[in-house]
């Protein structure tokens, strides 16, 4: 049960001091301490100590709890791999949950919590899950909470989230944020461990632009954990010389505490830089983590291996930890894991955990070799640590519940034996880490001799070195990582030389797989994150799911967030057994990025809220704002939606204003987010003859034509006006919504479909401030602007005349005469940045006629009173004859949806065709989404004749009035419609009429 | 996924803008010719139908977030691999003048 109280309060003053740790060596900094508390008691331990090595210095082996049954649980890795010790870190709005307590680096202050228990830690009622353990093993949840149905959200989901879980997400938004970056290089290595090391240098000296990622804080990977000597030095020395000279490089960057995450085509790499995670929180300006985006010719992928638990009853129990973790914790972290130990292995590497331990005064008690055949190195290690060595054995049961008291083994011949012990080290063998081979689709192959998968082929560019390539000494990961930095310089054109080889002490890496103990009883964990046993596996084989990867989805194996990256291959090896297959016939699960977890914060960057899609503001935002406009977000951009005065008490009042100083005086709107396209050169015109469907080669020069531009499929894409300055230049218009799409779609009849057309096009809409100046004032303010006012007489200047002119005083500036309201208008085009200049210049010399500013909402009225066209009825499911506008289509010319608008169901007469309504009674409201049945008719969908696209209140009129596709269109001119709403319970009857309401024959137009 | 554009280099293929096959000829119909059958199914075919090919493909590809040129792309929908970038206009005058 997730606990929604704080932290449990401080249950004693302060813990044994650092019990467990080691009075020299590792990598820490003794001379200064830390504090930090988890689950509210105060601990201490020093910089280069994770949060698990911290908590295993103060005796603190209990650290949580697990996801289905809430067995206790400890710390079993000491890497990123970690399936148990999960906490939640931070506290507030920068609590993040799951959090492996094995990669957090300790910092002063820290604060961490266990997950998953309730009342605490230690007493968990929801343990008893662990008695139901049979009722509640793979499957359970899909058989049980079947039925009834309606359950499911209500009862069933909720009680499962509070049972069964992990952390508590902070719930508020993340204070820090996330930086996004670019590299690219010839040469990125992957892991800076003895082989990654080696490839880096190799590629460095040779003069390739390197990049070398660690996942860690520190570079070394196995070399600062094993306690080995490499170049007749301490590891961490030879390391460290190695890094002063990498450091040195000025084309090598080394990315620490940067996980690859993700290898994607043509040498692109997603990796994870966790800048600040070990820090109570970012200093200022900085970013917590950056997701990197990396460019590379070749790549080396050193990422190692990582052990495999074994699998026998109680593997799961604080003080059970595997064997490299726990010398990781002696020479790292000068800690120790336990004070009398018991190691259980399948493989030679474990020797070594055998000597660590005894090195620093732990007492092994007993040495555990599952192989049937003595080995001379666990002989050796056994007898150094004056250790009981039993070959063939096994370990059968651990004895202690929030801890290991002792194991319970078996030997070859069956004896049983007990052994008290406080640490038990296990060894299953080593897994070479080559996911980043597979996120391609390429499959690993299996290799016997080694009893692992290793990669099979690689992505292009990629080569794999050392332990992740299943070499498995630190010999051969030296020499294969220096041999393939050498090759990947050479393959980006470098001259490159071996660096000398390092001598390293001798090891023995001879491993025999045991996938399980057999004849045991009780809980033996495969997948320890989501609580999987050979019994659930078992299960999934029984009932058929035994593709492994049914049994990963059946019994939820490696699905949790460290997605199986313990258990994946123990789990499959047990289903092979079971269907009695070999393992690569078996098969392994699907490798996909990423490859560790990546906080969604992250992945996003600084795109969140407004900055993934910025608001675009008109030039005359400012001017509108100071003048109290209501703004309305249309697409992208912010615009005036309607400019309130005094007294008026709600929107339609405005609006009503608004329209009425339009009609009777004159105002004025910015229309500048219209999208503006300038076309130029000798076949502008043939190309906009090909685009529109109304011809344009024929507009003369200094007039603007309405256009209307198809789809190939017959469809209506856009539309608006074209403007000729010149025999070869022209200015378009789009709707607002489509500027980028009819961009595009020049773009590619020009290069693509007419290649034939000399022509070029470029979108000037955010060059140019447009305003509307409409009504029978217009001219009167417009003469007043312009510098030559008898050039914009009625005779000089007619009705779609386009000019180039100047204003203000030689302020360069384009004049349109064409109207959307139906009154006599203008359209005035200044640079962008004059915008306000000219709007206030307008307003000012507008006052004498009774100028009045207008919003989206007024140009909304305005065009539904005279019929024209707008988004809603360009829905691109209507052609140019269902909008009424058949008559522009060119019959002596091809374009775009000439041919495809003529079959045969798109010229059917029962279309849905635009046409105007008026409610019958006048008082009635119309809304835009209602549909239309015959008047009498009931409003059933047999009966759906249409749908109302857009209304409006006339204030001309004096009453609502609506544009609609009606089954018939004007065929039905006249007849009565039950115009039927049921979402706002509307059912009004309206008349079927012409789509211009106001003016009918355009005589204001002229004026 | 990088794509070498025939103008700019190599660049991340969220520079890029995806249409598709490029193969596919816009039918030249006569005007004012009578709609036959055979005209109807070019232009069905041209419009609404579209192969889902396993290995090479040509494709086209607009840069839109670089140069804005429309590009030929043979591409290997299995593997993604890249055998040959070319300017689609170059592509189509190619075509124009062997069909003349």
């Amino acid at each position: 049960m997730n606990d929604s109280s704080p932290a449990t309060p401080p249950q004693r003053s302060s813990a044994p001091v650092t019990a467990m740790r080691l009075m020299d060596g590792g990598l820490i900094d003794r001379s200064r301490t830390l504090g930090f508390t988890f689950d509210g008691t105060r601990y201490t331990g020093h910089p280069g100590d994770t949060l698990a090595s911290a908590l295993l210095a103060n005796g603190v082996r209990l650290v949580g709890r697990s996801f289905k049954y809430h067995r206790p649980r400890g710390i079993l890795t000491a890497g990123p791999e970690e399936p148990n010790a999960l906490v939640e870190l931070r506290t507030g709005a920068r609590r993040e949950p799951n959090t492996r307590a094995t990669t957090i680096e300790l910092y002063d202050g820290l604060v961490a919590a266990s997950q998953n228990r309730w009342p605490s830690l230690q007493y968990d009622l929801l343990s008893i899950n662990g008695l139901a353990g049979p009722l509640i093993g793979a499957g359970f949840y899909y058989k049980t909470f079947m039925w009834p149905a309606a359950w499911w959200e209500k009862v069933y989901e909720p009680l499962i989230r509070r049972a069964a879980g992990l952390g508590r997400a902070s719930g508020v938004a993340d204070p820090d944020h996330y930086d996004k970056g670019h590299l690219h290089c010839d040469v990125l290595v992957i892991g800076a461990g003895p082989s990654g090391l080696m490839a880096a240098l190799a590629a460095g000296r040779a003069g390739a632009r390197v990049v070398l990622c660690e996942e860690d804080s520190r570079l070394g990977g196995r070399a600062l954990l094993d306690g080995r000597r490499i170049d007749q030095r301490p590891a961490a020395d030879w390391v460290a010389a190695i890094e002063a000279e990498l450091a040195a490089m000025p084309d090598v960057r080394i990315l620490k505490r940067t996980s690859v995450v993700a290898a994607y085509d043509h040498g692109t790499f997603a990796a994870v830089e966790r800048n600040n995670d070990h820090l109570a929180e970012p200093p200022a300006f900085a970013p917590r983590q950056t997701l990197w985006r990396i460019v590379a010719q070749r790549s080396v992928l050193a990422a190692g291996a990582l052990e495999r638990p074994l699998v026998f009853p109680g593997n799961d129990r604080p003080g059970v930890m595997l064997a490299g973790a726990a010398r990781a914790y002696v020479n790292r972290f000068a800690v120790m894991p336990g004070r009398r130990a018991v190691v259980f292995a399948t493989n030679d590497d474990a020797a070594l955990t055998v000597t660590t331990l005894a090195e620093v005064g732990i007492d092994v008690a007993a040495v555990v070799d599952a192989r049937s055949e003595m080995s001379p190195a666990m002989e050796a290690a056994a007898r150094m640590a004056s250790a009981l060595l039993i070959t063939g054995g096994a370990v059968t049961r651990v004895r202690g519940s929030l801890g290991v008291e002792g194991v319970e083994i078996r030997s070859a011949d069956g004896r049983k034996t007990r052994i008290a012990c406080d640490l038990l080290c296990m060894s299953g063998g080593w897994t070479p880490n080559l996911h980043l081979t597979c996120h391609q689709n390429n499959r690993p192959v299996w290799d016997a001799r080694l009893a692992a998968f290793v990669p099979g082929n690689l992505p292009s560019g990629m080569a794999v070195a050392g332990a992740a390539n299943g070499e498995m000494s630190t010999r051969s990961a030296i020499m294969r990582g220096a041999e393939l930095g050498v090759a990947a310089a050479v393959a980006c054109g470098f001259r490159a030389a071996s660096p000398d080889l390092p001598p390293t002490d001798e090891e023995s890496t001879s491993s025999s797989p045991l996938w399980r103990v057999t004849g045991v009883t009780g809980k033996a964990f495969v997948d320890f994150q989501n609580d999987v046993t050979v019994t659930d596996i078992g299960l999934a084989h029984r009932e058929g799911f035994r593709s492994v990867e049914h049994m990963k989805r059946y019994t939820t194996l490696g699905m949790a967030t460290d997605q199986g990256k313990t258990s994946s291959i123990n789990g499959l090896a047990l289903m092979a057994e079971l269907t009695e297959r070999s393992i690569p016939d078996t098969g392994i699960t699907t490798f996909r990025p990423p490859y560790q977890p990546v906080a969604l914060g992250t992945l996003a960057g600084h795109h969140r809220g407004k900055d993934f899609r910025p608001t675009r503001l008109t030039p005359t935002h400012a001017w509108a704002a100071e003048r109290g406009a209501v703004f309305v977000e249309t697409g992208a951009w912010l615009r005036a939606q309607w400019y309130p005065e005094s007294g008026e008490r709600d929107w339609l009042e405005s609006v009503n204003r608004e329209v009425r100083t339009v009609r009777n005086a004159v105002g004025v709107c910015d229309v500048s987010t219209l999208g503006k396209i300038d076309v130029q050169g000798p076949g502008a015109a043939g190309l906009l003859d090909f685009l529109y469907a109304n011809t344009m080669s024929t507009l003369p020069v200094g007039r603007a034509r309405y256009g209307l531009m198809l789809r190939e499929d017959g469809f209506v894409m856009d539309d608006g006006t074209v403007s000729r300055f010149a025999p070869d230049h022209f200015v378009i218009t789009t709707t607002t919504a489509n500027a980028a799409k009819v961009l595009q779609h020049m773009e590619h009849a020009l290069q693509w479909l007419r290649p034939d057309l000399e022509a070029a096009v470029v979108s000037i809409s955010e060059q140019w401030a447009q305003f509307s100046i409409a009504g029978p004032r217009s001219r009167d303010v417009l003469q007043r602007v312009v510098d030559s006012p008898e050039a914009i007489s009625n005779a000089a200047f007619p009705f779609m005349a386009i000019a180039e002119t100047t204003v203000l005083g030689g302020l360069p500036a384009r004049l349109f005469r064409i109207s959307y309201s139906g009154e006599l208008a203008y359209e005035i085009a200044v640079a962008a940045g004059y915008g306000e200049a000219l709007i206030r210049a307008i307003m000012e010399q507008g006052r004498d006629f009774g100028i009045a500013p207008y919003g989206t909402e007024t140009l909304g009225v305005l065009r539904i009173e005279k019929g024209h066209v707008a988004g809603n009825e360009l829905s691109g499911q209507t052609t140019a004859r269902d909008l009424g506008l058949g008559r522009m289509l060119a019959k002596k010319k091809d374009y775009i949806g000439r041919v495809l608008q003529e079959r045969p169901a798109l010229l059917a007469g029962d279309r849905p065709a635009l046409v105007g309504l008026r409610p019958v009674d006048t008082g009635a409201r119309l809304r835009a989404g209602a549909h239309l049945v015959a008047s009498g008719q009931e409003p059933v969908a047999a009966n759906d004749l249409g749908y109302v696209t857009s209304v409006a209140f006339s204030p001309t009129l004096g009453h609502w009035i609506g544009l609609a596709l009606l089954s018939g269109g004007p065929a039905r001119h006249g007849e009565r419609v039950r115009v039927w709403d049921p979402v706002r319970s509307g059912d009004v009857l309206a008349e079927v009429c012409d789509t211009v309401f106001v003016d009918p024959k355009g005589e204001r137009l002229h004026v | 996924m990088r794509i070498p554009c025939c103008y700019c280099g190599a660049r991340g293929h969220e520079e890029f803008t995806y249409l598709g096959d490029a193969t596919l000829a816009r039918p030249s119909t006569e005007i004012g010719a009578p709609a036959d059958d055979a005209t109807a199914a070019a232009w069905h075919d041209y419009v609404y139908v579209r192969d889902n090919p396993s290995g090479r493909h040509r494709e086209l590809w607009q840069h839109t977030g670089g140069c804005r040129a429309w590009l030929v792309v043979t591409r290997d929908t299995r593997t993604h691999e890249i055998h040959g970038v070319e300017a689609a206009r170059d592509v189509a005058l190619a075509r124009e003048a062997t069909h003349e």
